[in-house]
């Protein structure tokens, strides 16, 4: 008797589009798997790479982000800038020792339910794959060693109390 | 997590939603969960109901904010979008402020969507408590409300501008009408004939240009563009260039007498399309509303070698001025409507159709200039040398429409068109007839009944997209002709047809700078480069931008009717807000603490709504609340982390990000032995 790993996925949709294709997915009856819970954000431009680290910093093995379509922002441009700090994203999480690819970006159209819930099915495959991400106990762990650092302020600049598992 | 878990008194309502929900969520598991495994979170009252959004559902709310003193209030159920107003009411009815109401999905997100009732359980669970935390950071908010000013600028001159800023005007409301080029009346002013019913054009338009050009209310600025806008919904600055005519349009009485001596005559490539002149100084045509003719430098003998000034010479009121300069104006308005209209296809894209190439190719508008009876060939339909009539004539539909490697629209007005160029043929010569569709699409009033009545006229339907258009003759019959292949799919076999003349339905495109203009008002186009609706359906002339309606062909290819329709339902928006004095608006915005502000100016640079201003003495950045749209990027971007946004504040988003991890999925599950 084998056991599979279940992943927590946490994914953050902009107000206009993704979180409208998730609402799409539900009214279609849409099946994708359990493991991903959404946050709504008025746009991915409000996306505060901190979110991404906290969310993984409470224990989840992934991280999607969602936002409208290059060009068809609500807010029309601010899902560059979510492109821009994705990208340094990928590469701050990796230098921490994060698989990059634990962090994703789609962009999803309020008519697209149907490829929303194809990408986090995509996603929750690869990511239990991968296997459990356990960042508070790997951080614990690091921390220990490296002696206490409680109180720094964190990857992307911006001074967000370490979480207590975090800093335990 | 915060201390205001003990402070804070929270109610959870899990909905039923009929069986929609607790099909696949055990509510009644969730509800006990709530009250018993997060009171420690504040949750004081935990309820399932089957519909959560009934009035007694409401009234349930409203009785536990009263009675059992709830300071906060999580409902699971449907999407915010759908009820977050509803439930926001029931608290403003109760005497909580609406915005400590948090509504989470657990319809469309978790059972909708899910099968194994246990997995869908724990997740709503996890939803929930992400809710609660998020919910006891809420604030209470209170609407923004904005002074709406009373006038109106409409940007675009055709029938569905017009249209607005009439019904605007009529009103007792002032209308600043922008047009680019000399004269209202868009393209409708280029047509001989409207289907179905085959009015001239111009008799129906012209008066509705005329009222417009004279109308009290309505400011008429053609010659002229919208060079900036600034400010937001109510109270918008917007600066307009008025290019330099070199006609002083006090001293002008349109008399004509410069175009008529004008030496310096040139093909008129917009008005008449390319086949009609006009002069260097001209109006585009005889109706032109204003009357002031414009002189156009690039072409103009004087302006070319500084020679010539017939036109000043012979003016009879002085009223020519080579002197002239272009002009700036700011106008204040609270609304705008943009109906900016569409362009037309470049035919020469598809190289295998010929035109430009083989000479008896024409465009469809070519051919509306060429019937129109004040066009350049007074009305006669004859081939590109000007006197032989047409013995057989081809009709092509979608150029450049339904075609993946142009557009993958439908351009709507085609179908419709196209007939009725059948019958313009038949009206003015004895050519036999051949058009050639993909699918007849004449849906609305009166129109498949205009189908049936060309049918009986005589003209040859051919069912399939044509391949090539050619002047290789294969045969003696093919010989001096243009010759079209296509596949009849209905014969199902290849088809060679000798024509005259071929006539291009070109498809309607989005004008080449729409991009550039929706960048300018602050709205969006859509992938193919139309204006995109705050709703596709429900909200069709209104745009994500308050304040900034859109209309006609701009949002997408129209008829005549529908853009009439929608020049009327946006000014009705403009006037119900306008009716209305102010206008009350989400409070999502952003604020900067002026004290935690370095002043290093990043997020002045996020912001496209130009709502963050600096000032430069205090070295602080500050935010425009009516400006702000509240997307919340430079919330994100701050580096001091001195700006917060309402209703979606890094505590907020934190805590959620807590409670919906609190909760750990069985991580290893056992997996059935296949």
């Amino acid at each position: 008797m084998a056991e599979q790993f279940e992943p927590i996925i946490i994914g953050f949709t902009c107000n206009w589009c993704s979180y409208r294709a998730a609402d799409l997915a539900g009214t279609a009856r849409v099946k994708y798997p359990p493991n991903i819970r959404l946050i709504r954000l008025m746009c991915s431009g409000r996306l505060d790479p901190t979110f991404v680290l906290k969310a993984l910093a409470e224990g989840a093995d992934a991280v999607m982000i969602t936002g409208c379509h290059p060009g068809e922002c609500h807010y029309i441009e601010q899902n560059y800038k979510t492109l821009r700090r994705y990208l340094l994203l990928r590469r701050v999480v990796a230098q921490m020792g994060i698989e990059p690819e634990r962090v994703k970006l789609v962009w999803a159209s309020a008519a697209e339910g149907v490829k929303l819930a194809k990408e986090i099915e995509i996603l929750v495959e690869e990511i239990r794959a991968m296997g459990p991400l356990n960042w508070p106990g790997r951080m614990a762990h690091a921390q220990t060693a490296a002696g206490a650092m409680a109180g720094h302020t964190n990857g992307a600049g911006i001074s967000q109390p370490i979480p207590e598992e975090v800093r335990a | 997590m915060s201390d205001n878990h003990e402070k804070e008194r929270v109610g959870v309502y899990v909905c039923h939603c009929g069986t929609n929900i607790s099909a696949t969520v055990n509510v009644e598991d969730v509800a006990v969960w709530a009250r018993e495994d997060m009171s420690d979170e504040g949750v004081v009252v935990s309820r399932d109901y089957k519909f959560m959004c009934s009035s007694l559902g409401q009234e349930m709310i409203e009785r536990d904010i009263e009675e059992e003193g709830l300071t906060r209030v999580v409902v699971a159920a449907c999407s915010p979008h759908l009820h977050e107003a509803t439930f926001r009411g029931a608290c403003d009815r109760a005497g909580m402020n609406p915005y400590l109401c948090e509504l989470v999905s657990i319809r469309e997100q978790v059972s909708w969507v899910h099968t194994d009732k246990e997995a869908a359980t724990q997740k709503a669970k996890a939803v929930i408590s992400g809710g609660i935390e998020r919910v006891i950071e809420n604030e209470p908010l209170d609407p923004l409300f904005v002074p709406i000013h009373p006038d109106t600028l409409v940007v675009g001159g055709g029938i569905a501008g017009i249209q607005a800023a009439l019904e605007i005007a009529d009103s007792g409301k002032k209308v600043y009408l922008v047009e680019r080029d000399p004269s209202i009346g868009g393209h409708m002013a280029q047509f001989d004939k409207t289907f179905p019913t085959l009015d001239c054009a111009a008799c129906i338009l012209t008066p509705k240009m005329v009222t417009a050009g004279n109308h009290p209310n309505i400011e008429l600025l053609t010659w002229s563009e919208v060079e900036r806008v600034e400010g937001y919904v109510g109270n918008f600055v917007v600066t307009i260039k008025k290019k330099p005519r070199y006609v002083d349009t006090e001293l002008c009485t349109g008399c004509g007498i410069c175009w008529e001596k004008c030496p310096k005559k040139v093909i008129d490539t917009e008005y008449e399309a390319g086949v009609g002149y006009r002069t260097a100084v001209y109006t585009p045509f005889a109706q032109a509303v204003p009357k002031y003719p414009v002189i156009d430098p690039e072409t103009c003998t004087f302006f070319l070698n500084g020679k010539c000034k017939a036109c000043q010479i012979l003016c009879p009121t002085d009223a020519i001025d080579f002197e002239q300069k272009e002009e700036f104006i700011s106008v204040q308005v609270g609304n705008i409507i943009l109906a900016t209209g569409f362009d037309v296809f470049d035919a020469r894209r598809i190289p295998q159709y010929g035109y430009g190439r083989l000479a008896n190719v024409f465009t469809s508008l070519e051919f509306e200039r060429m019937c129109n009876a004040a066009g350049p060939t007074n009305g006669e339909i004859v081939l590109r040398d000007g006197v032989t009539q047409p013995k057989s004539v081809g009709i092509v539909h979608c150029v450049g429409s339904r075609d993946r490697r142009y557009n993958n629209y439908c351009s709507v007005i085609c179908c419709m068109s196209s007939l009725k160029f059948a019958h313009l043929v038949k009206e003015h010569t004895d050519a036999e007839i051949y058009d050639f569709y993909i699918d007849m699409r004449t849906a609305y009033k009166d129109y498949d009944e205009f189908y049936l009545r060309i049918m009986e006229e005589g003209t040859n339907f051919i069912r399939g997209r044509v391949a090539e258009i050619t002047d290789a003759a294969r045969n003696l019959e093919e010989e001096g002709k243009l010759i079209i292949q296509a596949e009849d799919t209905l014969a199902g076999r290849q088809r060679r047809i000798p024509v005259d003349m071929v006539i291009l339905a070109l498809a309607l495109e989005p004008r080449h700078d729409a991009n550039q203009v929706a960048k300018k008002f602050g709205i969006s186009c859509s992938h193919s480069g139309w204006f995109i609706e705050k709703h596709p359906k429900l909200d069709p002339v209104a745009t994500m931008t308050e304040g900034i309606f859109i209309a006609g062909a701009a949002t997408g290819p129209k008829d005549i009717p529908s853009s009439v329709a929608q020049g009327s339902a946006a000014a009705a928006r403009v006037l119900s807000f306008i009716g209305q004095g102010e206008i009350e608006l989400e409070p999502i915005r952003a604020t900067i603490n002026a004290q935690q502000c370095s002043g290093c100016r990043i997020c002045n640079t996020m912001c496209p709504f130009n709502a963050i201003l600096f000032h430069e003495d205090l070295m602080v950045s500050e935010i425009n609340h009516a400006l702000c749209q509240g997307c919340g990027t430079c919330v994100a971007a701050c580096p001091a982390g001195a700006i917060s946004g309402s209703g979606f504040s890094n505590e907020q988003i934190m805590s959620q990000i807590e409670g919906m991890m609190r909760l750990d999925m069985p991580r290893l599950v056992e997996m059935v032995p296949v």
